[in-house]
């Protein structure tokens, strides 16, 4: 007995000295700041919230009219005046940078919530009818997953027409698929579970079952997917801007300006670079950020990890 | 002049007693031919297949039996989850399915403890939101006295009233069984089914849960239907006993008494396997149970049977009384029915 008490007495104070690394961190992990713990996560959102407030405060952050032309300072290179330099028509290319996050969120933002909304109905009702009803509609996403988003976005440009309005909605058309198939298959995933069946032995009506316990439970991966696919969102949409077939000339767009400055890469570098960075921070941003709420709030993940 | 009285009081004994009262349950399910994926002819696999079975009013039963011979299937028509196939289940006198779909009353009067507690809750709900939800469902008590009452259930299956502020992910298994029951008993219901309730933890809090049923049951009166693999926990918890083998109950009677004195060759194996209480049933027998798609020709135990005699394998033998309290489907029971 003695023998078996004086190791346990020397362990004892051991983890008391050091809390901050000892037992208390995994005893408290869930209520540690995820801030502290995930110093890229923190990193990535204050970055994508200085781009969300570049956005909304870009007549004030932004030096110049972004789609002001000027002869006297054409394609110089970055200087005090000018600290992203200037394009081929002498616009400021660090105003344009301001102003094309606004765009970018906007149109990022408002495709994904009608890929997600209209992901959800069709999700919905796929996983919940089964029978004809499901096996049409899944072989309709069938058919649009088939294709890539961009490809899939492209195709409603050419029925749309061009301008910001026209990619929203072309870019949100082309996420509802892969939207809805994960839907799906979180629906098909809590339908089964012992209480979905435990509510239904309670005889509460199947409508309050999928109000009250099926959507909860599909909508929160839905959230997270909608933080993820924002910046994909993002991405096909300055790919149309590239290709031409996205927003249309002045607008401060970051793949129309990438195009722009593509003729001038060799001697302007600067004209495509600024823009391009812009894009690419955002784009790794989100995806960090997104990422960190999936791992953190996703039960699967958490049991992983 | 004596013989009349006596047989009929021990056929319907007080109509309105049985909570529970199968005739002749039959359930197939069709399924796909095993190995033939790709065919549209079905067969039919009886998971029950003649059951009688009567549960009284403040009773509790214990159904053991092995892996796959129909208990949870029992369980599930009982429940009014399944339509049986065949036969009638009666809930006081009513077709089951026809008094689930009246109204509220069956589903608040019946309540179910799943053997999955965990998956059984809604993983983001938090424990005071799972026991109001049937509080509120089933207007057990007004709005305002809803906090009270959800920590008066957990101080009644012994958990600390902050556990209410819990999510089911943060509580232990036993934690989680005990919300379960709370969250069965909310709607006050009197009778209380239980799939493997216990079973998957470890002894001291199986002890503890056992005792929390048992007190349960005598103070609240409820009716038990309990499902186990273990035949300790039936004799310490139920007064009755249902032994299943491939989708028929094979003996009923007082736990005591059968275990006692098995009469069907099936229970005297089921006993003889578990000598020690509380430990889960092993094998109890040599050979495989048969396929419910296959069953044996005649009595279905006659495969593996010890006693078995030519006749049992020409006629099936259907469960019949034996002594007064008692029932077995067996040509040559065991024990010699108690006068
Ligand atoms: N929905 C279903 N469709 C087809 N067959 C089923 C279905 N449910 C149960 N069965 C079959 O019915 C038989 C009895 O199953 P049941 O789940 O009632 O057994 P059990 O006694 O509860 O077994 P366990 O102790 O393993 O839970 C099994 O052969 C099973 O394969
Ligand atoms: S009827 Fe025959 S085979 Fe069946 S259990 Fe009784 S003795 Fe065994
Ligand atoms: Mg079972």
């Amino acid at each position: 007995m003695t023998a078996q008490a004086s190791p346990l007495a020397t362990k004892a104070p051991a983890p008391a000295t050091n809390p901050p690394a000892g037992p208390p961190k995994s005893k408290r992990r869930g209520r540690r700041s995820i801030f502290v713990r995930r110093p890229f996560f923190t990193v990535s959102l204050i970055v994508a919230l200085a781009y969300l407030l570049a956005a909304i405060f870009a007549p004030y952050v932004a030096p110049y009219d972004p789609v002001l032309q000027s002869y006297d300072a054409m394609m110089q290179p970055p200087t005090a005046a000018h600290p992203m330099g200037t394009d081929s028509y002498g616009q400021d290319i660090l105003s344009r940078t301001i102003f094309g996050a606004r765009f970018a969120l906007i149109i990022g933002f408002f495709s994904v919530i009608i890929g997600a909304v209209g992901g959800l109905v069709i999700g919905l009702a796929a996983g919940l009818s089964g029978g004809w009803v499901e096996w049409g509609l899944m072989r309709l996403i069938d058919s649009i997953l088939a294709l890539p988003s961009l490809i899939l976005a492209v195709a409603f440009i050419a029925i749309l027409g061009q301008g910001v309005d026209k990619v929203v909605i072309a870019v949100g058309l082309s996420m509802i698929g892969p939207f809805s198939r994960t839907v799906r298959a979180d629906v098909m995933r809590v339908r089964v579970q012992g209480f979905v069946e435990a509510a239904r032995l309670m005889s509460i009506p199947s409508l309050q079952v999928v109000w009250r316990h099926v959507l909860p439970n599909v909508i929160f991966p839905l959230a997270v997917q909608v933080t993820i696919r924002i910046s994909e969102a993002i991405l096909v949409s300055s790919s149309l801007s590239f290709l031409g077939i996205g927003v249309t000339p002045p607008t401060p767009d970051w793949g129309l300006m990438i195009a722009e400055g593509r003729d001038f890469v060799s001697f302007a570098p600067w004209m495509s670079a600024m823009p391009g960075f812009a894009l690419a921070l955002l784009l790794i941003a989100l995806s960090i950020v997104g990422d960190g709420i999936r791992e953190e709030f996703d039960p699967k993940g958490r049991r992983g990890a | 002049m004596n013989a009349l009285p006596e047989p009929k009081a021990q056929t319907a004994p007080t109509p309105g007693a049985a909570v529970f009262e199968l005739i002749e349950v039959e359930k197939t399910f069709q399924i796909r031919p095993p190995g033939r994926r790709f065919t549209r002819e079905t067969v039919g696999l009886k998971a029950l297949d003649g059951v009688r079975l009567r549960v009284d009013k403040g009773t509790s039963l214990a159904l053991v039996g092995e892996s796959g011979s129909g208990k949870s299937t029992l369980l599930r028509v009982l429940l009014g989850l399944d339509a049986p196939t065949g036969g009638r289940a009666l809930y006081h006198g009513r077709p089951i399915r026809e008094a689930r779909a009246i109204g509220r009353d069956f589903a608040r009067d019946v309540a179910m403890v799943y053997q999955d507690a965990r998956g059984s809750l809604d993983p983001r709900m938090t424990i005071e939101a799972l026991i109001a939800e049937p509080l509120r469902h089933f207007n057990i008590v007004p709005k305002d006295q809803i906090k009270s009452r959800v920590a008066e259930l957990l101080n009644r299956v012994g958990l600390p009233t902050d556990a209410a502020r819990r999510y089911p992910a943060g509580l232990s298994g036993g934690q989680v069984r005990r919300v379960a029951i709370a969250r069965a008993l909310a709607s006050e219901p009197s009778v209380l089914v239980a799939d493997e309730a216990v079973s998957g933890l470890d002894v001291s809090t199986q002890a503890q849960l056992l005792t929390l049923l048992r007190r349960l049951q005598k103070d609240m009166g409820l009716t038990l239907v309990f499902i186990t693999h273990d035949l300790g926990v039936a004799s310490y918890l139920c007064e009755e006993i249902a032994i299943m083998y491939l989708g028929r109950i094979v003996e009923t009677g007082p736990t005591d008494a059968v275990l006692n004195a098995p009469a069907h060759p099936y229970a005297a194996a089921l006993r003889a396997a578990a000598p020690r209480f509380f430990e889960p049933m092993p094998d109890p027998l040599p050979g495989e149970i048969p396929s419910p798609l296959d069953l044996p020709k005649g009595c279905r135990f006659s495969t593996r049977c010890p006693a078995a005699q030519p006749d049992c394998q020409t006629r099936d033998p259907q469960l019949g009384r034996f002594g007064p309290a008692r029932a077995v489907a067996c040509f040559h029971p065991l024990a010699s029915p108690e006068t």
